[in-house]
């Protein structure tokens, strides 16, 4: 028997297991999964823990249900891969060699990366809300915090889920109105970035949104370190925000692993081809989701996106013949914008977010870059469809490459 | 597009006036750029501007973070290199694209 590896079970490796086991039922192939963690979480979730509309059990499913029977899930931490030997080896110095690796290991966040983010103020007035623990601990400080200067800050770029940050900061403001304390409160958004978002239309879009509830942007910020004693942040430059609260979104880096092994870039993030989603260094590696160093979004619909190009592309391989199919960095995410809406965007490696409808021209429903009740149902509703269409690995009425259709250009 | 000279060479540059074609650069246009940002180039800043362009030349993206793995110098360094936005003009000065964080 041959053997497929699949290196983690987070959103990516699920959904890659559970589209393999169909095609490999009955083949020389057989799948194996390796994961360390016993749960896996709904990472979009993690956005409504700290305001209490999601509890953890709202959110956690065991690994074990989510991937399917005719894959071998093996419970162990990897230690590194030994790509000439084709071998993963794992912590407890047993190992399995495999004929083709898919890195599905994803992204962490490096608070200690940052000095003095990690220091006395940890998860009593500075949180993250990238981590289960993290969301939790702001969760409990959310339910007693009377009010005050809230910062939002993105260390650097990349991130997972680059809207989250700007979202957290629209449904704060509208759950602490809600509370009565709105006008306790002053919102900070603090971005590496010189707006609101990257790439122009959408900028100025949450920029303009931002403005009108009253955010402040502070732009252009990298953050150099943590300030606790003075409950300050300070970039590289030398200049300060203030905080009550200070919410994180801190360096992100990719699996240990990674580096250990000599796959990646510097922060760990191995390095792939954007349209083939192989390794550049060994064939018979591929790369899926935030663990590659692609120009795209690390987020859970690029992931499902790359999915499908990747099945097609490993089936070629395995019948030795050139991979055929090609990822355009298609990135399709719901914005939470507080007061029931939210906003959707849609866009690739080419294409910035334009406005317009979604997924069909005039009728939508969804509509494309501006505020509408049913993008924030959207959003709501994808919890059922991650869970029941997107880890089984079930085809979704939406094409892995974007559409022009629908979409206004100037 | 737009065409500069600097340094008696005419190049292209997009509306901001970063280069659109990176091997139109010299090291004497950079002086000239620099020093329309107030900058005196030394060999710390063509250090660092060397690596920047051997990033770029490799299709690699820049950040603010990847000068912290330069081998050359510090962030904070950085920032008294290009003073203000380092990462945006050492880059128009270095002769690349502005980088442009992938989301």
């Amino acid at each position: 028997m041959k053997r497929i590896v699949i290196l983690g079970a987070g959103t990516a490796g699920i959904m890659m297991s559970n589209k393999l086991h169909k095609h490999l039922a009955g083949s020389e192939f057989e799948l194996s999964v390796i994961e360390k963690e016993d749960t896996h979480y709904y990472q979009p979730g993690f956005l409504f823990l700290p305001f209490g509309h999601y509890k953890k059990k709202d959110i956690a499913k065991p690994v074990n249900e989510l991937i399917s029977k005719g894959a071998e899930l093996i419970k162990k931490e990897a230690d590194r891969i030994d790509a000439e030997g084709n071998e993963v080896l794992f912590k407890d110095g047993s190992s399995i060699s495999y004929d083709i690796l898919i890195i599905a290991t994803g992204a962490r966040i490096v608070p200690e990366d940052t000095p003095g983010l990690k220091g006395e103020l940890w998860q009593k007035k500075i949180f993250d809300f990238y981590t289960i623990e993290g969301a939790s601990a702001l969760a409990e400080f959310f339910e007693t915090w009377e009010g005050g200067r809230l910062v939002v800050n993105v260390a650097d770029n990349p991130i997972k889920c680059p809207v989250a940050p700007i979202e957290f900061c629209f449904y704060a403001l509208d759950c602490f109105r809600k509370r009565g304390i709105g006008n306790k409160m002053k919102i900070t958004y603090v971005t590496p970035l010189s707006g609101a978002f990257t790439k122009p239309k959408a900028s100025k879009m949450l920029g303009s949104l931002l403005e009108d509830n009253g955010i402040e942007l502070v732009t252009d910020f990298f953050l150099g370190e943590v300030d606790n004693e003075n409950m300050k942040i300070r970039d590289f430059g030398g200049r300060e925000v203030e905080f009550d609260c200070l919410v994180t979104i801190p360096l992100h880096s990719g699996d240990p692993v990674i580096s250990k092994s000599g796959l990646g870039d510097e922060f760990g993030f191995v390095k792939a081809d954007k349209n083939t989603l192989q390794s550049v260094l060994f064939k018979n590696i591929f790369v899926i989701g935030d663990a590659g160093n692609y120009p795209v979004s690390k987020a859970g619909s690029v992931a499902h996106f790359q999915a499908e190009v990747l099945e097609k592309n490993i089936m070629s391989f395995i019948k030795n013949e050139p991979l055929k199919e090609s990822f355009d960095g298609h990135s399709n995410c719901f914005i939470e914008t507080g007061r029931g809406k939210g906003i959707l965007i849609d866009f690739n490696y080419d294409t910035e977010p334009l406005p317009g409808t979604f997924p069909v021209p005039v009728l939508g429903p969804m509509k494309l870059l501006k505020e509408s009740r049913i993008n924030h149902w959207g959003k709501l509703a994808f919890k059922w469809i991650y869970w029941k269409i997107l880890l089984p690995g079930r085809k979704m009425p939406i094409s892995a490459h974007m559409s022009m259709a629908g979409k206004k250009t100037d | 597009m737009t065409q500069i000279t600097y340094a008696g060479v005419t190049v292209d540059v997009n509306e901001e006036g970063y280069f659109t074609n990176p091997s139109q650069w010299t090291r004497d246009i950079a002086a000239e750029i620099a020093k329309e940002e107030g900058i005196v180039l030394t060999d710390q800043h063509y250090a660092i501007i060397d690596f920047l362009r051997s990033r770029h030349n490799n299709g690699e993206a820049l950040s603010i973070r990847s000068i912290n793995h330069s081998g050359i110098i510090d962030v904070k360094t950085f920032y008294q290199l290009f003073p203000g936005a380092p990462l945006k003009k050492a880059t128009k000065i270095a002769g690349i694209p502005k980088p442009s964080s992938c989301i």
